[in-house]
């Protein structure tokens, strides 16, 4: 059946086609009666709005009634009026007729989004097989990408619209650091948590951090979330991290051969990295990035300024699909289901049980203990300003940028709080009320409002 | 006696083979000593840390993985998951493409260098500092430029399989028996026909070593760009499950990428040896 057809009509045919059936389009039908009939009088085409509510009353009519034959009987039996008055006692169709009508139609229905194979990326890779893409009319292909750099300069590129992006990287690339400066957004945080200190099995007595020193560790990349919080982590245990360890970028996939072979001693790195050394018996999880920041952000949804611009309705979509798949992925009743959904050759290609231990938070440590903790990886979209002020103070402190920083100015013009609020709402969750929030980071207060004074609070910095 | 020689030869390979694969079978058994776990734990853990398997994969767990890629080669299972065949199809695409440009570019301008002792002279500094410059070195220049990581894999397997036939297309040129050209010359032969005629057989197995060399070159750049542009190719498959940690199928994309390069080397090796002549 058309989604633009009457959702009230009973005798609604099932299959696409036309009305009399023996044609294969409404187009053929139509066609072959103009050829009989020359003057058929011109049917005036509905207009939009009346499309649109009868495209949303089809999706309400479905929902409530999935199986074919019981809607038919239920209009047969009360009448399509009566339907009509009953559905919108309990469902404000005239609001969501709006809303849906005020997005306009999207300029381009065939993109290509980015991913690299870690759990942070899990709303934007199974907002594909789950539908949620398709939901908001896109036909999105989610490609799988060999490394940050390669994503980063696969974007720039545009051979991707959007992609997942680790969140300091938008505030580099805005800020033309590691880059040339391209103004880029960030509309989107996708994951919180959900990353951990691993350290080599042979490590098993040294959980001490302040006997770190000498030790190899891995990041996935010099502008992450890892790299701050290793640093600040190790740093808050009186060990610099430029001179009494040694930290590198590694690729994530790259991490656990490294582990093994003893070329790294631990690795701060996002799931299911840490969880697949935990399976593979050669690490174990020393401290889950929780425990340093909880709530802390890590991956992010990311556009340029100019897709963002050029054609917003394609970029509302493709963000109310990503916001309405991680409300889903918050749910913990659903991560099984996502773990199962996420984890095939297609997606992340881990087994089931990694990426099932990570999302449920029942894991196995490495040291022979199941832990419980279900808020080990959650997710949230809300990209909360004070988030990248945060991360700009960091980026300061470690000396990646020089000179004074606009901390608001910059975090307003990357991260879309405004933008992902009005979204969020139009998909029926929640925002928060304000852009800017404190947290605490170790035990230590962070305020947004102060970030110069924060950088100079700490003892080990660069700047 | 020449046939009794390639059987012994073929009998020796399959010795060779059988032990190798016996020592790999013994090496890859052992069972390391496990440490007893709770089985709610050990339900979470992999079978290298629960039954002490060794990481390495045995030729048997290779095989059965071999004839399950054999089974369904060309499967299609999204643009992140397709069969072995697909893949390989696609690496041998980039590979003709950018191979084929590097002999249209690679043969006139050899051939150019080779007959004008000046132009060799002033070329040589800049092919020699060119020559060894790695693939992957070329690749973020590539991806900045370019803008397109399909063309930057392409660009790539072009501009490292441009040097060998360069150099031998004109050092064949270079050393064609000056007997021979002074032949030409006293009959009067024209610039073109005298390179067409005379240069080009002269030179033809010294091109096509280079050509040779230069198949090698390109099919062993095309898996290092494709790991690092990602996407599609036998090289984004290793990529693929050196992220999941498959050594077997590593191995088997070893083995494949193995025989392809085999093949290519055999069908150049063959017109070699048909363009060679005896002096």
């Amino acid at each position: 059946m058309s989604t633009f057809d009457d959702p009230f009509d009973p005798s609604r045919p099932l299959n696409p086609g036309c009305v009399c059936g023996r044609h294969r389009s409404q187009a053929e039908h139509d066609h072959a009666a103009q050829r009989l009939l020359q003057c058929a009088p011109v049917e005036h085409a509905p207009s939009a709005e009346r499309r649109y509510q009868g495209v949303i009353a089809s999706a309400v009519m479905r929902a409530v009634f999935p199986k074919d034959a019981a809607r038919r009987a239920f209009l047969k039996s009360v009448g399509s009026a009566t339907a009509l008055a009953a559905l919108s006692q309990f469902f404000p169709l005239g609001r969501a007729t709006e809303a849906f009508a005020e997005a306009g139609p999207i300029e381009k229905k065939d993109l290509k989004v980015g991913f690299i194979p870690i759990t942070c990326a899990t709303p934007i890779i199974m907002a594909q097989p789950m539908g949620f893409y398709a939901k908001h009319g896109l036909n999105v292909d989610v490609v799988k990408t060999a490394g940050w750099a390669v994503i980063r300069d696969k974007t720039l590129n545009k051979e991707y619209d959007a992609a997942h992006m680790l969140s300091p990287m938008p505030l580099a690339i805005t800020l033309g650091v590691g880059s040339r400066p391209i103004p880029y957004t960030m509309p989107a945080v996708e994951n919180i948590n959900g990353q951990a200190i691993t350290l080599a099995v042979k490590h098993k007595d040294r959980t001490d951090p302040k006997s770190w020193k000498g030790m190899k560790f891995a990041v996935p990349f010099d502008y992450s979330m890892h790299n701050y919080l290793l640093r600040y982590f190790v740093a808050e245990h009186g060990i610099d991290p430029d001179t009494d360890i040694q930290i590198r970028a590694v690729p994530p996939p790259e991490m656990v051969a490294n582990l093994r072979a003893e070329n790294i001693d631990g690795f701060l790195a996002p799931d299911p990295v840490n969880q697949r050394a935990v399976y593979d018996g050669v690490g174990f999880i020393h401290t889950l990035s929780k425990e340093i920041w909880d709530r802390h952000p890590c991956c992010a949804f990311a556009a340029s300024q100019e897709f963002v611009t050029g054609s917003p309705n394609t970029y509302a979509a493709l963000l109310k699909a990503i916001i309405d798949a991680t409300a889903f992925a918050a749910k913990p009743e659903n991560r099984k289901q996502i773990a199962e959904a996420i984890a095939p050759a297609n997606y992340l290609n881990q087994p089931v049980t990694v990426v099932e231990q990570v999302l449920t938070g029942t894991f196995a440590d490495g040291l022979g203990n199941v832990r419980n903790v279900p808020d080990r990886i959650d997710f949230d979209p809300f990209p909360w300003q004070s988030f990248a002020v945060w991360i700009m103070t960091q980026m300061k402190r470690w000396g990646q940028i020089k000179g004074d920083v606009d901390y608001k100015a910059v975090a307003e013009q990357v991260f879309l709080a405004t933008d992902t609020a009005r979204l969020m709402a139009e998909v029926g969750l929640k925002p928060p009320a304000a852009t800017s929030k404190t947290f605490a980071v170790m035990g230590k207060t962070f305020d947004p409002a102060k970030p110069d004074d924060y950088v100079a609070s700490f003892a080990i910095r660069r700047a | 006696m020449g046939r009794f020689l390639a059987v012994r030869a073929a009998v020796v390979s399959l010795m060779l083979l059988a032990a190798f694969l016996l020592v790999w079978h013994q090496a890859t058994r052992g069972v390391a000593t496990v440490a007893k776990m709770d089985p709610a734990y050990a339900r979470l853990m992999g079978a290298t840390a629960t039954q002490g398997a060794s990481a390495m994969p045995g030729p048997l767990e290779v095989g059965a993985k071999l004839f399950e890629h054999l089974r369904h080669p060309f499967y299609d299972k999204g643009p992140n998951d397709k069969g072995i065949g697909i893949q390989l199809a696609f690496s041998i695409a980039r590979v003709m493409v950018g191979y084929l440009l590097a002999v249209v570019v690679a043969i006139p301008i050899g051939f150019l260098i080779g007959m004008s002792p000046l132009m060799s002279r002033a070329l040589d500094p800049f092919i020699q500092v060119l020559k060894p410059v790695s693939p992957l070195a070329w690749m973020p220049l590539a991806l900045y430029t370019i803008k397109d990581s399909g063309l930057s894999a392409i660009f790539v397997i072009f501009i490292c399989s441009l040097w060998p036939m360069l150099v031998n297309t004109a050092f064949g040129v270079a050393s064609v028996r000056k007997e021979w050209l002074n032949v030409a010359r006293t009959l009067e032969v024209g610039v073109l026909r005298c390179a067409f005629t005379i240069i080009l057989p002269a030179a033809a197995p010294t091109i096509l070593t280079g050509m040779r060399i230069s198949i090698g070159i390109a099919w062993l750049v095309i898996v290092a760009a494709e790991m690092l542009v990602g996407g599609t190719g036998i090289g984004y498959f290793v990529w693929n499950e050196w992220n999941n940690l498959s050594i077997a199928n590593i191995i088997i994309a070893i083995l494949v990428i193995g025989l392809v390069g085999m093949a290519l080397d055999l069908v150049l090796a063959r017109l070699t040896r048909a363009v060679t002549f005896p002096e």
